[in-house]
């Protein structure tokens, strides 16, 4: 299948996932310019990490008007999945195509560290690898990390399935502890309404290989290349939401 | 004389420097003229001072592929067909007067001297120095650097992967920020510096000049300040957005092959930048200030070439060439104006419109005069000194407390706290190149995609150590980080330094100047390691005093393979831990000289360090090959804190994997407990170089029993890892969560 990766001025885990997804697993991958508003043969798209147009104003507040965003979002509705991480879920939630927002982290400071991710659901496009009780370790990196959704949209998230991922501990408890960045529910990763749009703030690019101590990133993009291609858990290709 | 003596103050220059240049031009420079002058002959570009001083330093080996000076930075060829570029430069003055800007522009600018030489940056690393962390204006310069650092570097995808911060009382008034940038490139896509053909095209690329930080290379960067509120406008302010788009339009632009030369616009600005390209081609310039984009309007000539706005690079092509160039610029948006030419003569011409506004050769305006002084010894070195023992009081008053509690207080002191609350506000992962992340061992160690090989980076200085004694300081330092890269299980290549002194025109400082750079260089040869790039800043004082005189070493080695690396950490139970490089703990005075024990216990900065090199050669070459056999499964060196300390971090830090166990106890054999000398402060806490904990498979132990006669390097076995506790005979019983809680809370708790 083939990754497209987008790249906005001021994008940096754009070669990072293309190492992790063309590199690692082995996926065709291509850069999508944010000029660009033509997304043909991409099975799926990256919106990445990075600080785009330097995250002046507000974190991806400028992004979500470049033309290829146009694109995304036609290719959202098609079906097409979608995946943002750090960055790229801040340009989502700007763009609408999430709901919530990310905040300043409660502790005012930027974060780089590992963390474990709780998965809340394993028939997903994005965590059909995944196993509910098996937490993975993704790091984050961010200093405007914190979901937040008014008290309804977090209820509505929770009730039906969209909360993908959560910070836990290594055992898979949920707790204060565990959340680097003070998100409402320890939310670090959500689903649009019909499960082909993810936003997360952890990188599972940066978790793709034992060396840089952690593979559970390649669940996740793994997963992605399982429901384009109905490899592996294909039984399960693009799996709605509940 | 027609200009005052206020004027040459602000720019710097001497009235016998004056004189010179009149001498030179056979008249007097206009203001733009003595404005470019001071520039380029200040400290910080001229290396007025220091220059002489660093011909003693080995500059060359056979990895090495540039000249130290004759580029941005140092490249050393790493196989493969690789280059790994790196450098580190200071920016004190700029971080004391505003220190979020200031140290945010130290990391642009380094990053822009690896840009330079067309290599991507893959890794910053940087050196702190800070008054102690209890005043509340020390505290605000450490944070505010600490924001700055992360502000910049997170934003332009440049992992922050190493560093170091000490506090001190000389450093109060004038915190050192070092920043260390390391860049790798194929090495046929090197890029030169040198602007060599005439006729080729000086294209301006990057920010839009503005006013900021005109005479910062003169102004704050080479002479002592005491009024810091006025010069605030001579910080410049960055834009790390900027720097991230420039960086890539930039790489962009050299992969076309159709730039000729690139180099960045950093202290003194386009003065520099232009000068020095042309210098090192042997050409000259004509530049139309008119034609150089600008942040405001109303600009003078004098401020267009001074200004040090940030985030711009000077390129060189072929006029043919431009419209290619330009065409990459464009697509990143980022502005690139053609605003001047290479000429056949030697000379500098700067013309607003068609009317000249300044006219020099350029010889005049590159070699700036040299100074070779007299260095003094203080008069009050010699009793500093002089340390024994019995100068030292054992610790018996239980205020003072036993061993263990000592040990607590000392992993809780400032300058041996964990750092984790600083590092981790700073991406260290992103490129996903990050094997050995900071915190995890002595050095960082980064995977080489597409080989398998990797690179350890470090960066260490002891001031308090060069201030006893500057020779062997700097013969230390040198020594501490090629140990430390070799505790990664890396083979020390090369390094860049960066000399934080005093005045130099003062004898006492010139001495220490003088004796740090030939402790340096012995400890070079010594150890096979050229310094191949670096940065001078004097004049480092305040009210009167100078800060400790302080090298800053950056070093660079590599991993053959990036599987046979080494963290700090014990990674479990029941493993046999050695220590290299001694036969037992002894008890010399000379081992607390500027120990962190006897400032933070005694309140004493006293004493003679020592080290022998040959010894220091054999211990590293040891520690390498252990790693690289695969029987070390852990080595830190013996550093501040001295033995006891290595050996609580290397238990707090245990199984540093993602997931892994964490923390390990310890457990000191009877035996070597029983070889502790009576004076078991400096046996512990003393700081003999040298040394490396390694631990072991206890049936490896006679492998390395055996290879350490063989290299002739002492060697001892110390204990066995397990346990929640530190016990070391008698003496220290502590648990690891408690030394734990103190090493990683230090830091809060001594800035509360």
């Amino acid at each position: 299948m083939r990754f497209g990766i987008l790249v906005f001025p001021g994008t940096w885990s754009d070669t990072d996932c293309h190492h992790a997804v063309n590199g690692v697993l082995g996926q065709d991958a291509d850069y999508v310019w944010h000029k660009d508003s033509n997304l043909a043969g991409c099975d799926a798209i990256i919106v990445p990490g990075g600080f785009s147009y330097g995250d002046y104003l507000r974190a991806g507040a400028i992004a979500r008007f470049s033309p290829v965003m146009d694109a995304v979002r036609d290719f959202a509705l098609a079906g097409g999945p979608v995946i943002g991480i750090c960055n790229g879920f801040q340009i989502l939630c700007e763009a609408g195509l999430l709901p919530g927002a990310l905040r300043r982290n409660g502790h005012l400071e930027y974060r780089c560290q590992w963390t474990y991710l709780r998965p809340e659901r394993d028939d997903t496009l994005f965590t059909g690898r995944c196993q509910a009780d098996r937490p993975l370790a993704v790091p984050v990196s961010h200093g405007e990390g914190s979901y937040y959704a008014d008290p309804a949209v977090v209820a509505q998230l929770e009730e039906t399935g969209r909360v993908l991922f959560r910070y836990c501990e290594s055992d898979g408890a949920v707790t204060d502890a565990a959340n680097p960045n003070g998100s409402v529910a320890n939310i670090a990763g959500i689903i649009n309404e019909s499960g082909n749009v993810l936003g997360m703030m952890p990188h599972p690019e940066r978790s793709c290989e034992m060396l840089l101590g952690s593979e559970d990133g390649n669940l996740i993009f793994g997963s992605m290349v399982d429901a384009v291609t109905g490899g592996q858990s294909g039984s399960r290709p693009m799996s709605r939401a509940r | 004389m027609p200009v005052s003596k206020e004027i040459l103050d602000e720019i710097a220059l001497s009235p016998a420097e004056y004189q010179m240049i009149v001498d030179r031009l056979d008249r007097e420079p206009n203001p733009v003229e003595l404005g470019m002058f001071g520039a380029l002959w200040s400290e910080h570009c001229g290396y007025k001072h220091s220059r002489p001083l660093l011909g003693m330093l080995p500059s060359a080996s056979d990895r090495t592929l540039s000249q130290a000076g004759a580029e941005n930075a140092g490249a050393i060829d790493i196989g493969d067909g690789l280059a790994v570029v790196f450098k580190v430069e200071s920016h004190n003055h700029p971080s004391a007067v505003e220190p979020l800007q200031g140290a945010a522009t130290g990391v642009g600018g380094i990053v822009r001297d690896i840009l330079a030489m067309g290599a991507r940056p893959i890794a910053l690393l940087n050196s702190l120095r800070f008054g102690p962390p209890d005043d509340a204006t020390n505290r605000r310069l450490l944070c505010g650097v600490v924001d700055g650092i992360g502000w910049y570097g997170n934003c332009i995808g440049v992992p922050d992967v190493a560093g170091e911060i000490y506090f001190d009382e000389s450093y109060s008034q004038n915190p050192l920020v070092n920043a260390m940038c390391v860049g790798i490139a194929r090495i046929e896509d090197l890029a030169s510096a040198a602007a060599e053909t005439p006729g080729d095209v000086l294209l301006l690329v990057g920010a839009g000049t503005g006013r900021d930080g005109i005479h910062g290379a003169s102004g704050l960067a080479s002479r002592t300040f005491e009024e810091e509120q006025e010069l605030r406008p001579t910080v410049q302010v960055g834009n790390p957005f900027l720097e991230k788009v420039l960086i890539e339009a930039c790489l962009e632009a050299l992969g076309t092959g159709k730039v000729r030369a690139s180099q960045d616009l950093g202290a003194a600005g386009l003065t520099s930048a232009a000068v020095e390209s042309v210098a090192r081609g042997g050409r000259g310039f004509s530049l139309d200030i008119n034609q150089v984009h600008r942040r405001e309007a109303g600009m003078t000539g004098y401020e267009v070439m001074l200004s040090e706005s940030q985030e711009r690079m000077l390129l060189v092509a072929a006029p043919e060439n431009v419209p290619a160039v330009s065409q990459v610029f464009e697509k990143w948006d980022v502005p690139c104006r053609p605003v001047g030419v290479v000429t056949e003569e030697q000379a500098a011409r700067v013309t607003e419109d068609t009317v000249t506004i300044a006219a020099a050769p350029i010889p005049h305006l590159s070699d700036a005069p040299r100074y070779r002084l007299n260095g003094v010894q203080a008069a009050d070195d010699e009793a500093r000194q002089h340390l024994q023992l019995s100068d030292v009081p054992l610790p018996s008053d239980p205020r003072l407390g036993n061993a263990g509690t000592i040990l607590l207080k000392l992993m809780a002191s400032p300058n041996i706290a964990s750092r984790r609350q600083v590092y981790r506000q700073y991406d260290h992962q992103v490129q996903t190149n990050t094997v050995v992340a900071p915190g995890n061992g002595d050095a960082a160690v980064l995977r080489v995609k597409g080989t398998g090989k990797a690179i350890a980076v470090a960066i260490d200085g002891n001031g308090r150590q060069c201030f006893l004694d500057p020779y062997r300081g700097g013969q230390r330092v040198v020594a501490e980080v090629a140990r430390n890269l070799t505790c990664v299980g890396a083979q020390p290549l090369a390094l860049t330094d960066c000399l934080n002194f005093g005045n130099p025109e003062r004898p006492e400082i010139y001495y220490q100047l003088e004796q740090c750079i030939a402790g340096m260089a012995d400890a070079c040869r010594q150890l096979g390691v050229p310094v191949v790039s670096g940065n001078v800043s004097l004049y480092n004082e305040s009210q009167g005093t100078a800060i400790f005189p302080t090298p800053i070493v950056g070093g660079l080695g590599l991993l053959d393979d990036v599987q046979r690396h080494c963290g700090a950490g014990f990674p479990r139970s029941g493993l046999e831990v050695i220590l290299l490089g001694a036969a037992g703990l002894s008890a010399n005075a000379a081992d607390l000289a500027g120990s962190e024990y006897l400032h933070a216990i005694h309140g004493m900065i006293q004493g003679r360090p020592e080290i022998d090199l040959a010894l220091e050669q054999r211990v590293q070459g040891l520690c390498r090959r252990l790693i690289a056999d695969g029987v070390a499964l852990s080595a830190h060196d013996c550093s501040d804190g001295g033995f006891a300390v290595a050996l609580a971090e290397s238990c707090i830090l245990g199984d540093t994997s993602v997931g892994g166990s964490g923390s390990v106890g310890f457990t000191a054999s009877a035996e070597f407990a029983a070889n502790i000398p009576a004076r078991w402060d400096a046996a512990l806490f003393g700081e003999a170089s040298s040394r490396i904990l390694v631990a072991v498979e206890p049936e490896n132990v006679p492998t390395v029993l055996d290879a350490a006669q063989s290299l002739n390097v002492p060697a001892c076995q110390v204990g066995e890892t397990g346990g929640a506790r530190l016990h070391i005979g008698s003496l220290v019983d502590v648990g690891i969560d408690e030394s734990a809680d103190a090493w990683y809370g230090g830091l809060n708790q001594a800035s509360s």
